[in-house]
């Protein structure tokens, strides 16, 4: 037989079968005695990602751990009206320039999806990989009105804001951004006192943590007594933030546990976190699937309002229910009442190729992973 | 009313869906039933033909001339025929740099030469500004048929085997389509597969060039063809280390990355040792490993699996929508 070809990264430790055995094992022996599964909630869709690319999901079940997906996808929890309000413009408009990241383009509205529509002879939709990308188009096309559509949590606002800072020192008039900016810990409140699910612990998501640190979940311990852990990552890192949260169950001493200290710090990104203070004020945000709740987004400050496309283009968003009718079931999803298979839809109309939803559209959304990497074949 | 979309090229499912629907009835025959990456004729030659529209054009690695050579030369080995002659198409857009032609067409010389291949034919049309993508080739080959891929004869425990590290085509493409601030230093596996073409001889079962969808979406195929599941192991595909970084990077699924000089072989299990020592005595075979093999115990029929790094099973499906980077 072949030799196994060598791997040379400095993570790969974090994903061979012993580490995983060995964590595995260990968790067992926490949750042996149990009498039912414990439920975790993944808050981060690049951890459901992980869970489902490594084939973990049924190993942990082996072991007493039901992983339920949260609503941590930027791209699922914006809802249609945004989307319709930009394809507005990019239609209606001959002078537009939309840069976003990849899959916001393909998420369907009843207007269709970014990618879909026909933008007026003039305009154009730009995938960007940076937000400074945009920046950059703006520069060099001054007879463009260039929006950035950036939906995002906490780990990208703090990049996307940057470049309001950027934009206002070069003096561009025609660059302002499409902010649909959500914030973790309203939201894992939200759902925690939603009561529809019992959650037994929280896995914290690892890049939201790096910039916000580890105070914002200690609501969590000690109001709600339920345990968490802010996890890296790699399969290994996912499976020691499983196994703080077992042993703290276990213990009845829930905490805010940081398994993710290579890179997340106690107090976070406090450059980060003083961009987001500098630009932008807390607001009432309207997320799919959980709908409004208080303090859960970001705007721009009144005095950066020439860098906000409501302002510019005297954008309507949220009027009234712009939700398409179909038996979509994305919101249970995002909230982890239901799992992706139990919705009518998903491996019938609903295929990564024919996305009815933004759950099957984004790579981090919980159908689409679902689909992916679990074995669905054709449900027709 | 019905558009064609993007993804109907895309290699996915809906392209499958959309030729087995619209195109194969209509022109009803056995040959073209077959679906290989060429026909096989009766007169003991193969025919194949393929589009090439890569954007960009110029890439580290290649360009659009040697891709229109090796695509076209690769399709006839993994059919069994060494290829013989070539036509070439041009499709040029109004306005189009004369010496960026040029270059373009001294690689399709170079890469013609090294591949043995003569261009017999041709034909070239220019069509208006904005109605083109600078340039566009169509190239056709035909071959003498040396062997025959016989999915039928697969069986479990036969041996799946790749020719070398995969990925890295796609990902120089990708890189250079989006202009990622990123030095990866990946360059493009393109090159020709004609140091295949002895293994015919060899006992090889069924050999494929691995290009759009990657690895997955031609295990995934393979397993649906020959409706036997597929165990393929993480571990043990060959990845550069440039390659294993970049994608981290970018959170790109790397068995989906596109190869343009590579292939997939299946093997009887008691020849796969002496044909992997063949393969790798040979400089473009260097990196070919066993990945896996053909099951009968675990999985269902036409069903390809991954074994994880992690040890956990993962489905592999075809490709369904162009790879994009992740959000964050």
């Amino acid at each position: 037989m072949s030799p196994p070809a060598t791997i040379h990264l400095p993570f790969s430790n974090w994903r061979t079968k012993e580490t995983a055995d060995r964590l595995l094992k260990a968790i067992e022996a926490e949750t042996r005695n149990l009498p039912t599964p414990l439920k975790l909630m993944e808050v981060c869709g690049t951890h459901t990602m992980t869970l489902h690319r490594s084939g973990l999901k049924p190993r942990l079940r082996q072991v007493g751990i039901d992983m339920i997906s949260g609503p941590g996808c930027p791209v699922c929890i914006t809802p249609d009206y945004y989307h319709e309000a930009i394809i507005d413009l990019l239609v209606g408009r001959g002078d537009i320039l939309v840069c976003t990241f990849g899959d916001m383009t393909r998420v369907p509205t009843r207007k269709g999806s970014l990618q879909t529509v026909v933008p007026a002879p003039g305009s154009r939709l730009k995938i960007v990989y940076s937000p400074e990308e945009a920046v950059a188009e703006a520069h060099n096309q001054p007879e463009k009105q260039v929006i950035f559509f950036g939906a995002g949590f906490e780990t990208t606002i703090p990049g996307i804001t940057f470049t309001v800072k950027k934009a206002a020192e070069e003096k561009l008039k025609n660059y302002c951004l499409l902010t649909a900016f959500w914030l973790i810990p309203p939201a894992l409140k939200a759902i925690i006192e939603g009561g529809e699910l019992a959650i037994n612990g929280f896995i914290y998501p690892g890049h939201v943590s790096a910039i916000i640190g580890e105070k914002p979940y200690a609501l969590v311990a000690e109001t709600y007594h339920l345990p968490g852990a802010i996890a890296g990552f790699e399969p290994a890192d996912i499976l020691l933030g499983i196994l703080s949260v077992v042993k703290q169950i276990r213990s009845g001493q829930p905490l805010v546990a940081n398994e993710y200290r290579r890179v997340v710090k106690p107090e976070g990104n406090v450059e980060a976190q003083a961009i987001m203070e500098r630009y932008l004020i807390k607001t009432a945000a309207d997320w799919r699937g959980l709908g409004p709740i208080p303090d859960s987004g970001l705007k721009l400050r009144p005095e950066y309002s020439s860098f906000d496309a409501v302002r510019r283009f005297s954008l309507k968003l949220g009027s009234g229910s712009s939700a398409r009718k179909t038996a979509c079931r994305c919101g249970e999803v995002l909230k982890g009442l239901i799992a992706p298979t139990d919705c009518p839809l998903f491996g019938r109309q609903c295929r990564p190729d024919s996305p009815q939803g933004p759950c099957m559209v984004s790579y981090e959304g919980a159908c689409l992973i679902e689909y992916k990497f679990s074995g669905v074949k054709s449900y027709d | 009313m019905t558009k064609i979309s993007l993804e109907m090229g895309s290699g996915g499912r809906l392209m499958r869906d959309f030729i087995a629907s619209r195109i194969v009835p209509r022109f009803k025959n056995p040959i073209l039933g077959e679906l290989h990456d060429a026909a096989h004729l009766p007169w003991g030659i193969a025919l194949t033909t393929d589009s090439y529209t890569v954007d960009p054009l110029f890439f580290p690695g290649g360009n659009i001339g040697t891709l229109c050579i090796n695509g076209t030369v690769n399709d006839l080995v993994v059919s069994g025929a060494r290829p013989a002659y070539l036509s070439l198409a041009l499709i040029i857009e109004e306005g189009f740099e004369l010496e960026e032609l040029e270059k373009i067409l001294e690689s399709i010389k170079k890469t013609a030469r090294a591949t043995s291949v003569e261009i017999v034919t041709g034909d070239t049309k220019v069509v208006p500004q904005g109605q083109g993508g600078k340039i566009y080739i169509n190239t056709a080959g035909v071959g003498r048929l040396l062997g025959r891929p016989q999915p039928a004869k697969i069986r479990p425990g036969d041996k799946i085997l790749v020719t070398g590290q995969v990925g890295e085509h796609g990902l120089a493409i990708l890189l250079s389509r989006n202009k990622f601030p990123l030095k990866a230093g990946v360059k493009s596996d393109c090159a020709p597969l004609l140091f295949l073409l002895p293994f015919w001889q060899e006992g090889v079962l069924w050999m494929r060039d691995i290009t759009r969808g990657g690895l997955a979406t031609v295990l995934a195929e393979l397993a649906q063809t020959i409706s036997l599941p597929l165990l393929v192991e993480e571990a043990k595909i060959p990845y550069s280390t440039r390659l294993q970084g970049t994608v981290e990077i970018l959170g790109i699924d790397p068995l989906y990355l596109a190869c343009e000089g590579r292939a997939l072989l299946v093997v009887p299990a008691r020849k796969a040792d002496e044909i992997l020592k063949k393969l790798r005595s040979h400089p473009e075979g260097k990196k070919a490993a066993i990945i896996g093999e053909v099951e009968d115990k675990i999985g269902r029929p036409g069903e390809a699996l991954l074994e994880t790094l992690t040890g956990g099973l993962r489905l592999l499906e075809p490709l369904t929508s162009e790879l994009l980077p992740r959000i964050c």
